[in-house]
């Protein structure tokens, strides 16, 4: 049992009356050639380690290993408590794991690569806060991660999730459009509005590109895991309020990998254009000694 | 078109900052080791292109020496592996090389020295998304992943190595799944892999040994 696109998939949701979630569990049981349980356990493993990447930004920050950034997940948290936060706690929150694995995986952490490790925060950042806002058990989380697998799988598929090779719409603009969907499965959507999700989610993150200071998975990366988590909650608030979406998932995938390969190649990892080359962020590279650009 | 799992959309599970600089370059120091056809004395690493700029910061330094030192992508030891190393009384170093432009991106030559004497140079090519590849042994081109259970065996160019490679494995019920022979020129130093969906026993080992034309025979467990 395999779908190669979006339609596939919700006509398999639909011929079998089960979630996208559910739909992936067993493709991969049947395409991987495993069981249940060894999918299931392998996905535990994640998301503890997504969890203890999230949190121990919070609990234990350091300083990466560029040395660009560090510390910010726990200046977020402790704003966000003080009661005085510009967009609530959640979306606080989910700015602070998202942000906190992201500095986690620039101080040489263990972390999940989801889809990538440059975009690592933006599916936890997601998660965890509506599993501590709503109660979600570990369970529901765990299954919400193959609905992610699922929407970042078609990406690997039909289009890329790198960022040199489409930008950071790439790996940001997939790994919100996963949040997206996964966040609509959790909170009730149909499988239908959780691809408008993450289609809506695409829409906004076209063009991204990918401009790392230093070639370092640190700034602006960091930032941009923040935004894309906001940008995930938003798109899962807009389509279980009801709004559907002109242009479906697949259409906005074709898209997206089209705009991506538009993009000039300073802009697609190599640090040659964008935030890589202003000046601020050149005299951030010499101080820090790395010998880069 | 290959099998995409769900795992490696949500993972791998990694020691960061980066799936190609980081975890990749872990996994090209991990299969240099598992080549290597005696224990590690010292290693001397080369870097080319993206590798050669951005190696401290992505942490590929320590990446390559802790798969060295036999770790796989998630092993928090991977930080502290220049400190194992010395430990284990292995000498490292890193070298560099913005001379060499006609190179995949991200590459590394590694130089082993064995306790035994022996020496072995492998390169590898980080691929992105975690997975590499040796691309070369000792200059000789080869395509090595460490996805199957697998045995390299270093040979002369010789007729009837192959078939005495062949009976070993069926005297020891091993079903080859792929097998492919790497050389440079016609009658000089050759590399055959062999690929298994089985772990090859280590019995096999002296049998394939005692032709005269071979010089060694590692096994390596699948990745």
């Amino acid at each position: 049992m395999n779908f190669r696109n979006a339609k596939e998939l919700l006509e398999l949701c639909a011929s079998a009356g089960c979630s996208i979630s559910e739909t992936m569990i067993r493709r991969e049981i049947s395409e991987g050639e495993t069981d249940r349980e060894t999918v299931l356990a392998r996905m535990d493993r994640a998301l503890s380690i997504m969890k203890q990447s999230a949190n121990s930004a919070i609990s234990d920050p350091k300083r990466s290993m560029g040395g660009l950034i560090g510390g910010e997940a726990k200046k977020i948290m402790e704003h966000a408590a003080a009661g005085k936060s510009a967009c609530g706690t959640l979306m606080a929150k989910a700015a602070a794991y998202a942000m906190g694995v992201l500095e986690v995986n620039a101080g040489m952490g263990l972390i999940v690569a989801a889809p990538t490790a440059g975009s690592s925060g933006v599916v936890p950042g997601v998660l965890l806060v509506l599993q501590e806002e709503y109660g979600f058990s570990d369970e529901e989380l765990r299954n919400a991660l193959f609905n992610a697998g699922a929407v970042g799988y078609l990406a690997m598929r039909n289009a890329t999730v790198a960022g040199a090779v489409g930008g950071c719409q790439a790996e940001v603009g997939i790994a919100s459009a996963m949040a997206a969907s996964a966040a609509v499965e959790l909170l009730g959507g149909t499988p239908a509005q959780c691809l408008s999700a993450a289609s809506m989610v695409l829409m906004n993150m076209l063009g991204l590109v990918c401009d790392p200071v230093g070639g370092l998975v640190e700034y602006p990366c960091q930032n941009r895991n923040a935004a894309g988590a906001a940008n995930a909650l938003v798109a899962a608030e807009v389509t279980l309020s009801g709004v559907s979406q002109l242009i479906p998932f697949d259409e906005m995938l074709d898209i997206l990998y089209a705009v991506g390969k538009r993009i000039p190649a300073e802009l697609r990892e190599t640090a040659l254009g964008g935030c890589a080359l202003s000046e601020s962020a050149c005299g951030a590279c010499r101080a820090c000694g790395d010998g880069v650009l | 078109m290959a099998f995409y799992s769900v795992f490696d959309v949500i993972g791998p599970n990694m020691i960061g900052p980066s799936s190609s600089h980081t975890a990749g370059a872990n996994v090209i120091g991990y299969l240099a080791h598992q080549l290597a056809p005696d224990v590690i004395a010292k290693v001397t690493f080369k870097l080319y292109g993206s590798f050669a700029k951005t190696y401290h910061g992505h942490g590929t330094d320590r990446a390559l020496l802790g798969g060295i030192l036999g770790y796989r992508s998630d092993d928090e030891r991977i930080v502290e592996s220049f400190r194992l190393a010395k430990e284990a009384g292995i000498e490292f170093s890193f070298v560099p090389d913005f001379s060499e432009t006609e190179v995949h991106p991200n590459t590394a030559d590694i130089l082993m020295e064995c306790k035994n004497g022996k020496t072995m140079t492998v390169r590898g090519e980080s691929l992105g998304g975690g997975r590499a590849r040796i691309c070369r042994i000792d200059g000789v081109e080869v395509d090595f992943t460490g996805e199957y259970h697998a045995m390299l065996v270093i040979q002369n160019d010789r007729p009837g190595v192959i078939a005495h490679i062949t009976h070993c494995l069926s005297e020891s019920k091993v079903n080859i799944a792929f097998m492919r022979l790497f050389r440079e020129e016609k009658g000089n130093i050759a590399y055959t892999f062999v690929e298994s969906d089985d772990l090859i026993p280590e019995e096999v080992v002296p049998a394939v040994k005692l032709n005269r034309n071979v010089h060694d025979v590692v096994i390596i467990p699948a990745i």
